[in-house]
């Protein structure tokens, strides 16, 4: 009888001493790095066998250090106490680091997010899966390999025997994310900790990894859940709890914390969930939670026009494969922008979204097709006459931070912007640097600091004021919010709006995510390799989508389904 | 399909190869040229052997001196097609055999540094990243010190050390493996210092991936860690950089070998510069070219074993 079975027999047999021992108690968890202030105070919380707790949190809130604490992984440097920390009912406080190697991956194992990067590229799949195996059983190579593809096949990843050989980078998003979690259940360890395990994931697949999950807390695993995103715990979780600045400020069953949540941050994080929230509507203030049915006429004071800002007509563009072959990456892209409307973007990773916000900034050109800006030549005209009109376009990226140069300051940012390129500071440059840096919401004092001092939702902000800097009439923004928190994604998408009413700015906007894009379009286009396969007003598509695939994105979309 | 792609491959690489060599030989024959003096004199035993200027009119007949320079170029790549070095004028030998008889002792030195620099190198990289702060505080300062070293300087330092004060180890490189010690420290330490600065930054890199949270949080030790993941990861430019390190080593056999006399290409080389003796300078050229050529075919193969990734595309 091998280890795993004994292992799973130990849960489903011996109910009576399982229901009596929580999986994982934790009391007063402090956990501080070097002479700081400790980042983790006073956590307690247990979870139950079969039980999934989500933690929810934004960056910086101490959620992934206190993951880390529970597997005796938070660093060289890291002070841990705590008045009790129980797996199974044994006390891990203090314990040596070869005692902690023969409990890890055994008693507890640990799902990262992005498998690209969480299992070694370097190394077949089939390996990584079988690491527990050889670390902790005396199971011989080919007891280990069968073990493997029994693995394979629990998480649902097809022909096995085909996928231990490959490396993680040839398996799609979420066929590798299937296999961390092989490899992180190979023991049937009675608690998992998943670390933002679909973050980096579409939704479609961001469904199936959570279905799994819960498939694994139904065996009867303990299963710890930690996200930034209330909307996509409250799937799984049987109970939400609130990590706010070390501190968990609300624990509760999920129905009960996302529908009736006590605390001001919870109300925050539940406010700021997009989806299902009519287009104007506030994400970013917790205090206005009921909008009036005339909000989403009230709310537009410059109403779309019918002048056409921005057009594409039949784009097509292909790229070169290192083997040769050609891929359609967007195939016969049509649809026409009226001025002072938001036309919304949406589709899974490779879809053709990106190339498309590329040629519609004329940095690729069409093999087929045309962009018209202004109901002029845009695409077709020559780089020299079109860079005189190029201040008209502005463009916001999902990696603000890669898009400026590490070395500049805020100030150097902006006002090149400004200037066009033609560095020379004007009394008149810090007047309108100011009042730039004020519409987005930010204070004069980032001026000096450079992006890597900035916090995500702040080199957002200077991104937006960079694109504004040239008084740009259309706004392209590809992926603007993906890389942030829900509540700092509300205060920009609110920003967004804002800047739009106030400028009277015509938008395409960009996004993987169903939910945003409904809420800040007009339109929606849902976009399927390369491919325009559904476009309308967005209330309609959102509510009665024609095409299957538009179905299938929004049946995906996180939302509080509690 | 995969057969006909790596035979694309290989005549790619070998079409590459060809004109590396022709490139280094077309260099190499008009940089000799603008070293001053006469050919045929060296032919004759150097500027101080006073030849007749008959005699010197007889060589320069002999070896196509008196022809255009482009007649001799063109001469010189068609004896090189054929594989024909031709012959030394100082020596009067054969140059294929003399590289032959030369190549052994370089290859022996350039080979046994870069091993020793890769064990340096690793065992420096693993201390400094596992034992604290202040050992990779050490370790970085070690590093740099080592890849500031000059050979020369090296060399004589560790002669004065070695030979004059312990008296443990000779001066003089000729035989016995005794003699090999010091000129391969004077290479093989720089070099270190250059790998060990590559291999710790990109080992600190592998170690904070998180692939190795997921190996650790699979019960995975320290040195398993280490072993299985990271060095892998870590060696893959110090691998490709070895290719560059091996050429760097033989031009650093140049000084290493005349300062310790010992026998070899380099030395070779540094005396037919001096007496303008064409055939061999190209000679050790083209030799050095093709070691070169191999060596860093080698390292991609290498790479391409240990990154599997390389072996898709």
């Amino acid at each position: 009888m091998s280890e795993a079975d004994t292992s799973a027999a130990r849960r489903n047999g011996d109910t009576s001493r399982s229901e009596r021992a929580a999986a994982l108690s934790v009391r007063n968890l402090r956990v501080g790095f070097g002479a700081a202030a400790p980042v983790v105070r006073g956590v307690s919380f247990d979870i139950a066998p079969g039980e999934c707790l989500a933690i929810v949190g934004e960056s910086g809130s101490g959620k992934s250090v206190t993951a880390r604490s529970l597997l005796g992984l938070a660093g060289a440097n890291a002070r841990v106490s705590a008045d009790r920390l129980e797996l199974g009912g044994h006390s891990v406080l203090g314990l040596t680091e070869p005692a902690w190697q023969a409990r890890r991956g055994k008693d507890v194992g640990l799902v990262l997010q992005d498998a690209l990067v969480s299992l070694d590229p370097l190394r077949p799949i089939g390996r990584e899966i079988a690491d527990s195996l050889r670390l902790h059983t005396g199971l011989g190579a080919s007891a280990r390999a069968e073990r493997v593809l029994e693995l394979l096949d629990a998480v649902g990843l097809p022909d096995p025997e085909l996928q231990v050989q490959k490396l993680s980078g040839q398996l799609s998003g979420g066929e590798r994310q299937r296999a961390l979690i092989a490899a992180a259940i190979a023991l049937s360890p009675p608690l998992l900790i998943a670390d933002e395990p679909t973050t980096a994931l579409d939704v479609t697949v961001q469904a199936q990894i959570l279905a799994l999950l819960e498939q694994i807390t139904g065996a009867g695993t303990a299963v710890l859940l930690i996200s930034h995103d209330l909307a996509v715990v409250s799937r799984i979780a049987h109970r939400v709890a609130v990590l706010h600045d070390g501190v968990l400020v609300e624990t509760g069953r999920t129905e009960r914390v996302l529908g009736w949540p006590e605390q001001e941050q919870t109300r925050r994080m539940v406010a700021a969930i997009p989806a299902d929230k009519p287009r104007g509507t506030r994400l970013s203030e917790a205090d206005t939670p009921n909008i009036p049915d005339t909000a989403i006429d009230s709310v537009r004071k410059t109403p779309a026009d019918n002048t056409i800002v921005l057009e594409a007509i039949g784009l097509s563009k292909s790229f070169r494969h290192p083997d040769g072959t050609r891929q359609l990456a967007v195939d016969t892209v049509s649809f026409a922008l009226p001025r002072g409307s938001t036309l919304g973007i949406v589709g899974e990773s490779g879809s053709g979204k990106t190339t498309t916000a590329r040629l519609l900034l004329a940095l690729l050109t069409p093999e087929h097709g045309e962009v018209r800006v202004f109901g002029q030549p845009w695409s077709t005209a020559r780089e020299k006459t079109r860079r005189a009109l190029r201040p008209g376009v502005g463009a916001i990226y999902q990696d603000a931070l890669g898009s400026f140069d590490p070395r500049w300051s805020v100030a150097e940012i902006l006002s090149d912007a400004l200037s066009l390129g033609r560095q020379r500071r004007t009394p008149q440059t810090t007047a309108r640097l100011a009042t730039l840096l004020d519409e987005v919401g930010l204070a004069a004092t980032v001026l000096l600091r450079r992006p890597l001092e900035l916090s995500g939702g702040q080199r957002q902000r200077v991104g937006i004021a960079r694109a504004l800097a040239g008084k740009p009439q259309i706004l392209i923004c590809d992926e603007p919010v993906s890389s942030l928190d829900v509540t700092v994604q509300a205060q920009v998408l609110d920003l967004l709006d804002d800047v739009q009413r106030e400028r009277g700015l015509s938008l395409v906007f960009i996004s993987h995510d169903l939910g945003v894009v409904a809420h800040v379009s007009d339109q929606i286009a849902v976009m399927r390799a390369g491919r325009i396969v559904e476009l309308g007003p967005a209330l309609r598509v959102f509510a009665e989508p024609q095409h299957p695939y538009s179905a299938q994105l929004l049946a995906a979309v996180p939302r509080l389904s509690a | 399909m995969p057969v006909l792609r790596l035979l694309r491959r290989v005549l790619a690489r070998l079409g590459g190869a060809v004109f590396v060599l022709w490139a280094v030989a077309s260099v190499t024959f008009f940089a000799v040229r603008l070293i001053p003096g006469d050919p045929a004199q060296a032919v004759l035993g150097g500027p101080g052997s006073q030849a007749s200027p008959e005699a010197l009119g007889a060589v320069n007949a002999e070896y196509g001196f008196d022809q255009p320079v482009i007649v001799q170029y063109f001469a010189q790549l068609g004896r090189l097609a054929t594989g024909d070095l031709g012959r030394s004028y100082a020596l009067n030998q054969d140059v294929g055999s003399l590289m032959l008889s030369q190549l052994g002792g370089t290859l022996l030195l350039a080979v046994l540094a870069l091993a020793l620099a890769w064990l340096l190198a690793l065992a420096l990289a693993t201390w400094s990243t596992q034992s604290g702060r202040i050992a990779s505080r050490v370790g970085s300062a070690l590093e740099i010190v080592a890849a500031a070293l000059p050979h020369f300087w090296l060399a004589t330092s560790l002669i004065v050390v070695f030979s004059i004060w312990l008296g443990v180890l000779p001066p003089i490189s000729t035989g016995g493996a005794l003699g090999l010690v010091l000129p391969v420290l004077t290479l093989a330490i720089p070099l270190a210092g250059f790998l060990g600065q590559i291999m710790r930054e990109s080992l600190l890199r592998a170690l904070e991936s998180p692939f190795v949270l997921s190996a650790r949080a699979r019960g995975e030790s320290e040195s398993g860690v280490r072993w299985i993941h990271a060095l892998r990861h870590a060696s893959l430019p110090a691998i490709s950089l070895s290719g560059w390190a091996f050429g760097s080593l033989i031009s650093g056999a140049v000084v290493v070998e005349t300062i310790f006399a010992r026998p070899g290409l380099g030395r070779t080389l540094l005396n037919a510069v001096t007496l303008r003796d064409v055939p061999v300078v190209i000679g050790v050229v083209m030799i050095v070219a093709v070691a070169y050529i191999l060596m860093t075919l080698l390292t991609d193969a290498v790479s391409r074993l240990v990154d599997p990734r390389l072996r898709l595309s």
